[in-house]
């Protein structure tokens, strides 16, 4: 589904991606995990296309498409959603709107009529079931007001109501109670199927107690030094990543 | 229909043009009217057309403007233009008391009379002058008369009609009275309007004030308003200029509120060459309150001002201001709010706020808050903005599929909607933001340019 080779990117002239090389395949959930400042974010946002990059090198392939080419809005259209770490507040423009303007634009990206506002209300209710959703934050502007937790469900709730095909999710379980964090996860386990695939970023092991990875790959200061399956994310946690850098030779 | 029919250019001109027609100008106005004019031409004449040396003109030229020759009407020719032809209304959807006025003039068709509860009168004012002088003596140009603007003292020398309106004690009118103003003629025209409103005690009154011009004509529009807004009265006013690049707007408002009394007022300045807004609030009565709200739109070479002064004469009263401009291109923008707390004026509230978005590296946009606090024991605040579509935003929005045109546009609407929520017209509001759309996608502006083909 997804392939990044040789993958080279500065901001402001300062290099932060040194040659990321990942695979990801339909199905599989891919966690990326390290430090602060070693790249993971830059990476989630270069994949959902923020301009702030500048790409040196290297090239990403989704779904046979060149990535890079594609602007924002028709890599969202095509399926990749990225849930933000930090999502931004807009006053003034109420939930409702805009989601449904999103789902409509997915829509028609597929040739599909856009829903009527009775149909996507009841999209709303069915999806907000799903995630054992109680809350109110559709009858509200994006974001505005919301806690750090009610950002984060809200992420999750759009992902739902969007359906990726490539789920990645920037620390999505930063700055989350734990009650709060479950229900993020229980609701990326229910959108899971065996046709979409999730990367999650994450700088702590915890997430991975509820989402469980296929793949587990560790960033440090711009390159992916180790990668491994779901036991490395634990010895991780065990050893921290002061581990990897005395054991690596970086 | 007669008309001045030499140029008027520059303040020796204008004064020149003034002489010449003195009999015109007096013929058929109430004395009221014209015992006015001798001495409003000479303030007018002292003062001269503002340039950036007046100060409070500093970012509002109108020399440029007085350069180019206008004529005015003197005596209203009834059936001018057949309204049904050349208008469609604005809002539809607004169940309103609708009210025409043709370059100033009160329209003749108007009949808003018949629906408007008893003791309510509204019409012309050259005609209510003449007929009923003691409706209007204790009030006309009492507020404007102390103005040292040049533009408002031509307008009280030139002035022949405009719309009178008199709400009496304890009168609430349910329905909105909508007053349209349209500019249309067949030569550049200088158009002069003189508004009177009398809102009683007790009195609750909605009012829609629409500016169109309907030939690609140039159009120097000059309109002062004046409004008395009575004890435990409350008075909504919202304005809607939608007019084309060659027209030029001068439009003052005049209020004073007496005690416990409510004002919310807004202007909507979606198109229009350069317009200049004049906004007086005079707090004469205890535990007033004001709001005060503002939100344009400019491209091309397009300018907004805004200009006001709010008098807090006395204890005990609140204003707030949020006035918010959308620039593009070339276009500029200013916004001057000065708030005076008068030494008595004690327990004051007074809140001002300029929001801006720039949307080209040209357009330029200043901003000046003025306080001038007396009393010791207020609360006022200030504070302006100056920037960009946020770019977070943008991506986020973009990130979920919706287009960038798309995504710029829910964005400039959001920046918008806090204005727009402060009317209190339902079916008004809706239409503003339908309006809104339209103008910033451009289909306001394609309307305006296909006028002047």
């Amino acid at each position: 589904m997804l392939t990044i080779k040789n993958l080279r990117a500065s901001v402001e002239g300062k290099e932060i991606l040194k040659g990321i090389n990942l695979e990801v395949k339909a199905g599989e959930v891919h966690a990326i995990m390290g430090p602060n400042g070693s790249g993971k974010s830059t990476l989630a946002n270069i994949l959902a296309g923020k301009q702030d990059y500048e790409i040196l090198e290297g090239e990403v392939t989704y779904l046979g498409q060149d990535l890079l080419e594609l602007s924002p809005e028709i890599r969202s259209r095509s399926g990749i959603f990225l849930s933000f770490q930090y999502p931004v507040e807009i006053p003034g423009v109420p939930m409702i709107n805009f989601l449904k303007a999103s789902v409509n634009e997915h829509r028609k990206f597929k040739n599909l009529a856009p829903l009527t506002a009775g149909e996507f209300l009841k999209l709303m209710r069915a999806k907000k079931e799903m995630l054992h959703l109680d809350t109110e934050l559709t009858n509200r502007s994006v974001n505005e007001g919301f806690s750090g937790g009610e950002k984060k469900k809200n992420e999750i709730f759009q992902m739902a109501m969007l359906e990726p095909k490539l789920a990645i999710l920037d620390e999505t379980d930063s700055g989350l109670d734990i009650d709060a964090l479950r229900i993020v996860a229980e609701g990326v386990n229910a959108l899971k199927t065996p046709e979409n695939a999730t990367i999650l970023v994450t700088h702590y092991q915890r997430l991975l107690d509820y989402i469980v990875p296929d793949f587990v790959h560790v960033l440090y200061n711009g390159r992916i030094v180790k990668s491994g399956g779901k036991e490395l994310a634990f010895e991780l946690e065990e050893k921290g990543y002061d581990w990897l850098k005395n054991g690596n030779d970086i | 229909m007669s008309i001045i029919s030499e140029k008027a250019t520059g303040t020796e001109q204008m004064v020149a043009l003034f002489e010449q027609n003195r009999e015109i100008l007096n013929q058929g106005s109430s004395p009221i009217l014209n015992r006015m004019r001798e001495v409003s031409i000479k303030r007018f004449a002292q003062a001269g057309i503002p340039d950036f040396k007046n100060e409070d003109y500093k970012y509002t030229n109108l020399k440029p403007v007085f350069e180019k020759s206008y004529r005015q009407e003197l005596v209203h020719e009834s059936g001018l233009i057949n309204l049904n032809e050349v208008f469609k209304s604005n809002i539809p959807e607004l169940d309103a008391h609708l009210v025409f006025l043709v370059n100033g003039w009160f329209y003749k068709g108007n009949n808003p009379g018949a629906e408007l509860p008893k003791g309510i009168v509204l019409g012309s004012l050259e005609q209510i002058a003449n007929e009923q002088p003691e409706l209007l003596q204790n009030f006309l140009n009492r507020q404007a008369g102390l103005s040292n603007d040049p533009l408002v003292a031509l307008n009280t020398a030139l002035t022949k009609d405009g719309f009178f309106l008199f709400i009496p004690k304890g009168v609430v009118i349910e329905r909105p009275i909508q007053i349209i103003n349209l500019l249309s003629s067949e030569v550049d025209l200088l158009a002069t309007q003189r508004n009177l409103i009398i809102a009683e005690d007790a009195t609750r009154v909605k009012l829609v004030v629409c500016d169109h011009s309907l030939s690609p004509t140039s159009f120097l529009y000059n309109s002062v308003s004046e409004i008395y807004i009575g004890a435990d009265a409350v008075f909504d006013m919202y304005s809607i200029q939608n007019l084309h690049n060659q027209s030029t707007v001068v439009n003052s408002l005049f209020f004073k509120q007496q005690r416990n009394s409510s004002l919310t007022t807004g202007v909507v300045s979606l198109h229009g060459g350069l317009i200049r807004n004049n906004l007086k609030v005079t707090f004469s009565g205890d535990h007033s309150e004001a709001n005060i709200n503002g939100m344009s739109f400019t491209d091309k070479k397009q300018h907004v001002d805004n200009f006001t002064v709010i008098e807090h004469s006395v204890p005990n009263c609140l204003s707030n201001q949020i006035y918010k401009n959308i620039l593009d291109d070339e276009s500029t923008g200013s916004f001057a709010g000065r708030i005076h707390v008068a030494r008595d004026a004690q327990q004051t509230n007074a809140f001002q706020r300029n929001n801006n978005v720039l949307l080209s590296d040209k357009a330029r946009m200043q901003t000046k808050p003025q306080l001038i606090i007396d009393a010791d024991d207020v609360k006022c605040s200030h504070g302006a903005t100056v920037g960009q579509i946020n770019e977070d935003a943008l991506f986020f929005l973009r990130a979920r599929g919706i287009g960038e045109n798309e995504a710029r546009m829910m964005l400039m609407n959001a920046f918008a909607h806090e204005v727009i929520l402060k009317i209190t017209i339902e079916p008004l509001r809706e239409r503003i933001d339908e309006l809104i759309e339209k103008r910033l996608s451009g289909e306001i502006s394609r309307f305006h340019e296909q006028l002047s083909v």
